[in-house]
């Protein structure tokens, strides 16, 4: 992973943020009620194209396979991959969101509602994605192919966590929809990397 | 050692499953046509409209069969790829293979059929209600299973990949199941439940069985002969396919077997378009 593609992320997120309010029109209520999805959207989408790489180069270059035949076990090293990949390519979507929240009209707690609910749901979309990225190395048309296999898999994220920040405009407690955005990750945290192992298996045969 | 006969692994040998096919798929079809026949009757003549949906109600009876069916055939798919990636049995990942399509168009149906039904009722085709939208990922989960298969050139490492997204997909069946209750949204509640009485009039509910068994009768008879052209592809170089094939052609076009490699074929179609 470069430097670069940090940088080439998050202004993929700045960007595709910056198209709500330039296709909507400027005016406040719309952009607000918009503002939850519209992040939500980014960071979904920030999160996709940054998983294309996530294993493409280690893959191409035989690092992946070393990783497989060294003595510690598949399982672990995806969740070290998938952890190094969150903390350096989904921590600062979640922490650049206040600011674009703030851009389309979200106050106060529900800046907060924002970033609590990407801080748990991103993780999840790079487990869940991390998953696609491992199945689809090395296939012909691998992007195009991983949005439609990984996308379907992100939509009850996507609906819970921008459910939350809805819930926080609406002077409703968002608690429910963050337990539950905890409760995925929860789920998705033992889970994933052994689906992420089996498909590394599968793509190093 | 001696190779252990597993029993129920019989049919799991190329040959045998396609004797069984042979002999099981023509009394598939028949009896889909028949309980179809009987659904439709009585789901159109017999039983009474509804007091506040009138006849328009009557398309249910093909969607909530197809939408089962799409949901069911899903379970059934992950359950095959858990047969494949865990034992490595080729045929499961070819019955897998061959639930895909016929998943996707039941799936498909359901969409269309309810989208059909809701312009009358809804006032509207489309909305995105929970249920509504569950079940469109569930087809585009069947689309990308078909799709991943499909680009990845080796058959086998094609096959455990799509086994493992199949796998990894199968959370989504819960959601849409359990959708109407979790999320109180206009899709409305099930009418039939295993654990109580079904809330509508005796002929519409004998009407709802006749189509799901219609429906399910379908599906395993285009399934197990897709299933079987797929073996007899994959097999194409052995003896017993070649046995096969020159039978045939000895027995000459007035067996009805004649018949039965026109409708593979016409179903080899199917599954590649």
């Amino acid at each position: 992973m470069r430097r670069q593609d940090v940088l080439t992320v998050v202004a993929f997120f700045v960007i595709v943020t910056t198209l709500f309010p330039l296709a909507v029109g400027p005016e406040p209520e719309t952009l607000r009620a918009l503002a939850p999805g519209g992040v939500w959207v980014a960071a979904a989408l920030a999160s996709l194209i940054s998983l294309d790489r996530l294993f493409a180069d280690d893959w191409r270059d035989g690092t992946l396979e070393q990783l497989a035949l060294t003595r510690q076990s598949l399982p672990v090293v995806a969740v070290g991959k998938i952890a190094a990949h969150w903390l350096s390519l989904g921590l600062p979507l979640v922490l650049l969101s206040p600011l674009l929240g703030y851009s389309l009209g979200l106050r106060g707690f529900e800046l907060v509602v924002l970033v609590w609910s990407l801080a748990l749901g991103t993780p999840v979309l790079s487990l869940l994605g991390a998953t696609g990225a491992a199945l689809t190395l090395g296939v012909r048309a691998g992007g195009a192919l991983m949005a439609l296999l990984v996308l379907p898999l992100y939509v009850p994220v996507l609906i819970i966590g921008s459910g939350a920040v809805s819930e926080a405009m609406h002077q409703a407690g968002p608690y429910a929809h963050l337990s539950l955005l905890g409760a995925m990750l929860a789920i998705a945290l033992p889970l994933a990397p052994l689906a992420v192992a089996g498909a590394l298996r599968i793509s190093l045969d | 050692m001696l190779p252990r006969r597993i029993p129920w692994l019989t049919f799991a040998a190329p040959r045998n499953f396609h004797a069984l096919v042979q002999a099981l798929a023509p009394w598939l079809v028949r009896g889909a046509v028949v309980l179809a026949i009987a659904g439709l009757y009585t789901g159109f003549f017999v039983a009474p409209p509804d007091y506040q949906q009138g006849n328009s109600y009557r398309i249910l009876f093909i969607h909530v069969p197809t939408a089962w069916m799409g949901m069911f055939l899903y379970l059934l798919m992950a359950m095959y790829a858990v047969i494949h990636l865990v034992w490595r049995i080729k045929m499961a990942d070819v019955m897998a293979r061959c639930l895909a399509p016929t998943g996707a168009l039941m799936t498909f149906v359901a969409l269309w059929t309810g989208a059909l039904w809701g312009a009358p009722t809804w006032g509207t085709f489309w909305v995105w209600d929970a249920r509504l939208t569950s079940t469109l990922v569930l087809l585009f989960l069947y689309l990308g299973y078909m799709a991943l298969r499909s680009a990845v050139d080796d058959r086998e490492k094609g096959g455990r990949a799509a086994s493992l997204l199949a796998l990894v997909g199968v959370v989504n069946v819960p959601i849409i199941y359990f959708s109407v209750e979790w999320w109180h949204t206009l899709h409305q509640g099930m009418s039939v439940t295993l654990t109580s009485a079904p809330s509508m009039a005796p002929s519409m509910f004998t009407a709802l069985l006749l189509m799901t068994g219609a429906c399910w009768l379908y599906c395993a008879a285009v399934t197990l002969r897709r299933a079987q052209v797929d073996v007899l592809e994959r097999e194409a170089d052995t003896q017993w396919v070649r046995d096969v094939v020159q039978r045939r052609e000895v027995n000459g076009v007035s067996r009805p077997g004649a018949a039965v490699a026109d409708e593979s074929a016409a179903v080899r179609e199917e599954g590649r378009s």
